[in-house]
């Protein structure tokens, strides 16, 4: 059986780590294959290397039974393959069709001659069920018009081998479905698709056989059909997994952050990016904030820890008013925050991680005296929280932030927050790009605290985290809340309605 | 073979490889320079710039002198890069902390003992320190740029003393300030004896070693300190430190202020320094300020590293007055520093090209986060 593309026995070692390691992979004629592994599982390199970034070490890629070598992007395109980047790599402020042309217009006597090329993208489009808008700015568009623009971009090169980095972290569940038909479609056409991704539905729903990576090893390629979601999991993590984090139940206790009319302008537009909302977190519950990425969550999570200023409203945490509470003075009635960016808000890279651990209690009598940091206590206290959370630092304490991984990075930050014991913590979309592993990790954490009488206010864009962790789900459409359920109560596709602003239920 | 390499990588081998690129690619433009001016002595002249500043205690004790108010000024500027803030206005604190210097010296000469000079670097101190909380406090409540403020206030501090130097101290004959006497100046603290040869006699003085316990006094506040850690942390990431609960603004203020005191504290070492030198009434503005900016780069920013490149470039300096001896210009000798200055720029991008090339397991830590990737996928 000849296939068409075959990484046969890749090999690539940076010093220190083997980041590939004697991988095989093999794709057909018209089919999805889905490459599965945790971050540092060696995907981005293998790609990297499919790609032309890297040259492996060892190891040969042979395309219809032909060994090519790639040394640069120039070389993929020219052999039929094509990449959609997680972030799409598109100039805002041109239209879809200058957009799908650029790098490969056609020309007249040093002349564009777009007319061509509209037909072109016009025809594709049609061919594909890719249905755009070829003279619509990028800026004005949603972002699952953009994919499909990422997408055309691809066919209009005619690429026959289309990678796709995580293509539905950024889609609504109504997008996600339609971007999964297209899929198909591009198949049937005759396309062949790699899919990265870490979301095991996705891979169950549409891949015909899947690869997984661990720890740069070549695991398995299985039918897809005949293997079960646990049973990928426990592939790529190495271990059972539980994709339900088990909730017990606890008594709801006093209400805990309780927010009043809230309206927070947009500081460029100062339009009001959330609109009069009230709702309230108890003790001992999880409520999720769910939307589609823009609706006002961040600045709703702005004025709740004090970085923007509320219009109007007033928001109490344990029947205090804080909403003239300085950032510090709220972390210190007990507030914690994981933040969405965790690079840009949580962390400061280019310190230890001892030093971030301390970041908002570097002034306590436990770390300091007299004005001195009291290195000692700091240290004490690093590795403590290392090996409580299982935080993976490459030289313990005194590692450098910037040289973990995400996850890691993610538990850091996790640690410290908890740590003090929080009555109210806020989780913005604290699981994003993380994988299997670390998800259930965070997840299991999060349920702890609640366990212990926190209030959790979670922001999650994922439906699933929403589904499987919350005990209320408040929906937020254009800074308004349209809706407040519970997840037993409601399906994927109501919420999915709720979220793009179909539907909303009459909040009081 | 490893170890070796992860000895190369550790930032401060790496930091010291780059500032000596640096000035190895200055030395050979210099030369150059020299080669084509006048071939035939150029070895020997360049052999002078390399070797003068150790060839007798004097001139050691003028390389010490010279290095005085450029280290200061290079802590300035320093201090406020690692709090994420560029300080360019250190010229004008410089001069306002000489002016104040001279004038509260002078008019204390009365008072007894040391007083006169510890006034005038007192005031010095302040005076640098609120020419430096102008900016600051423009930054911190009305998000003015610090550089636009620091250039300005170079300009309104300079001709603020001009302006008070004839109304105060002012010598009409030389238009400048008046004298320091003996008095009023810093002491010679028993270098006079150490740094001369025969009746010549180095201008050095205690000056330099203020400027010494400053550099120490700079590394513990910045490494040891809570106030360190809350300035520093706002240096590398203001956003993650504003959500820590960290004042912001209050750092920026602070860290100006202190940034300015040490520039004015320079003003005032220079110029109370007892070798004859007076603040000119010219409109133009003091080099010593805007030297700090290399000094700091070339030190990458800690006060050690300060402390070296302040005295390297004092050194060139010295080297450069005795090259005159095989008629070649003074100017040759800025060409070299500015050359040096110039790639002390790039001294960064040397040290994030040993550190790519040394490190590239950094690098793979975070391609397999899988952004860097994509970024350079671009084009396809």
């Amino acid at each position: 059986m000849s296939f068409l593309i075959e990484m046969c026995g890749i090999t690539k070692s940076f010093p220190g780590v083997m980041a590939n390691n004697d991988i095989t992979l093999q794709l057909k004629q018209g089919e999805i294959h889905a490459l599965l592994g945790e971050n540092g599982a060696g995907k981005s390199t293998l790609m990297s290397i499919l790609f032309g970034l890297y040259a492996p070490d060892k190891g040969v890629i042979k395309k219809n039974g032909q060994e090519i070598h790639l040394h640069g992007p120039g070389d993929a395109t020219r052999y039929g393959i094509g990449m959609v980047h997680q972030h799409f790599k598109l100039v805002h402020n041109f239209t879809v069709l200058e957009n799908i042309t650029l790098g490969v217009e056609s020309t007249r006597r040093g002349m564009l001659q777009m007319e061509e090329a509209r037909e072109r993208v016009l025809q594709l489009s049609r061919r594909y069920g890719l249905e755009v808008d070829p003279d619509a700015l990028i800026s004005n568009i949603t972002v699952g018009m953009q994919q499909r623009v990422e997408i055309l971009k691809m066919l209009y090169r005619d690429n026959e081998i289309l990678i796709m980095d995580e293509p539905t972290a950024v889609l609504t569940p109504q997008e996600i479905e339609e971007l999964m038909k297209i899929m198909q479609g591009l198949v049937e056409e005759g396309k062949s698709i790699l899919f990265i991704t870490h979301k095991l539905a996705e891979i169950k729903r549409i891949a015909h056989r899947c690869t997984v990576l661990r720890k740069g090893r070549h695991i398995a390629t299985t039918e897809v059909a005949t293997t079960t979601v646990e049973e990928l999991s426990e592939m790529m993590v190495g271990r059972k997994v539980d994709l339900v984090p088990p909730k017990s139940e606890v008594e709801l206790g006093e209400a805990v952050l309780q927010v009043h009319h809230l309206t927070v302008l947009n500081q460029v537009t100062q339009k009001a990016a959330v609109n009069n909302v009230s709702f309230t977190v108890r003790s001992g519950e999880i409520v999720c904030v769910a939307g589609i990425d823009g609706n006002g969550q961040s600045e709703l999570v702005y004025a709740l820890t004090g970085l923007l200023p509320a219009a109007a409203g007033s928001v109490y945490l344990d029947n205090r008013e804080i909403s003239n509470f300085s950032i510090r003075q709220r972390l210190l009635s007990g507030m914690a925050h994981i933040p969405e960016d965790r690079q840009r808000h949580g962390l400061v890279l280019d310190y230890s991680l001892a030093y971030n651990l301390i970041l908002q209690s570097y002034f306590t009598p436990r770390f300091s005296r007299r004005g001195f940091l009291r290195l000692a206590p700091i240290t004490v206290y690093a590795q403590e929280l290392i090996s409580r959370f299982d935080i993976r630092a490459g030289q313990g304490s005194g590692t450098m932030v910037r040289s973990m991984s995400g996850g890691n990075q993610q538990k850091a930050i996790l640690a410290r927050e908890i740590d003090g014991q929080p009555r109210l913590l806020l989780a913005v979309q604290p699981t994003r790009g993380l994988d299997v592993g670390a998800i259930e990790f965070i997840h299991r954490q999060l349920i702890e605290q609640r366990r212990q009488g926190a209030a959790i206010l979670l922001v999650s864009l994922e439906l699933d985290e929403v589904m499987n962790i919350s005990d209320r789900i408040l929906v937020i459409y254009e800074g308004e809340l349209v809706a407040d359920v519970e997840p037993l109560q409601v399906s994927y596709q109501e919420l999915g309605l709720y979220m793009s602003g179909s539907k909303r239920e009459v909040m009081v | 073979m490893n170890r070796w390499r992860q000895l190369l990588a550790s930032s401060a081998v790496t930091s010291f490889i780059s500032s000596l690129m640096a000035i190895v690619v200055g030395l050979a433009a210099g030369f150059i320079v020299m080669l084509i001016s006048n071939s035939s002595q150029a070895v020997r002249a360049f052999w002078v710039i390399l070797s003068s500043g150790v060839a007798d205690m004097r001139n050691i004790g003028q390389v010490l002198y010279f290095a005085t108010p450029i280290i200061m000024t290079g802590l300035a500027v320093g201090f406020a890069s690692r709090t994420g803030l560029f300080n360019i206005g250190a010229s004008g604190q410089f001069t306002v902390g000489a002016f104040l210097a001279i004038l509260v010296s002078i008019r204390s000469l009365a008072l007894p003992g040391p007083l006169p000079w510890i006034l005038g670097l007192s005031a010095a101190t302040l005076g640098g320190a609120l020419w430096g909380l102008i900016p600051g406090v423009l930054k911190a409540w009305r998000n003015v740029n610090e550089v636009i403020a620091g250039i300005m206030t170079n300009y309104i501090g300079m001709y603020l003393v001009n302006f008070l130097i004839t109304r105060t101290v002012y010598d009409r004959l030389r238009n400048q300030t008046l004298r320091v006497p003996p008095r009023g100046t810093i002491p010679k603290m028993g270098f006079e004896h150490i740094f001369r040869v025969g009746n010549s006699v180095s201008s050095v003085n205690g000056g330099i070693v203020i400027a010494a316990v400053t550099a120490i006094l700079l590394y513990i506040l910045l490494e040891k300190t809570t106030f360190g850690y809350e300035l520093k942390a706002c240096g590398l990431n203001r956003d993650a430190a504003r959500y820590a609960g960290i004042n912001e603004n209050r750092s920026i203020i602070l860290s100006m202020m202190i940034s300015g005191a040490l520039a004015g504290l320079g003003g005032g070492l220079l110029y109370l320094a007892g070798a004859g030198k007076s603040l000119d009434v010219v409109d133009v503005l003091a080099p010593e300020g805007f030297n700090g900016i290399p000094v700091a780069l070339l030190g990458m920013n800690s006060p050690l590293g300060i402390v070296l490149a302040g005295l390297f470039i004092a050194y060139l300096t010295v080297g450069g007055f005795n090259m005159q001896l095989f008629r070649f210009a003074p100017q040759v000798i800025e060409i070299i520093t500015a050359v040096i200055i110039y790639f002390s720029a790039f001294a960064l991008l040397f040290k994030n090209f040993l550190e790519g090339r040394l490190v590239p397991g950094r690098l793979l830590e975070r391609e397999e986060e899988g952004e860097p990737t994509a970024e350079r996928g671009g084009g396809s």
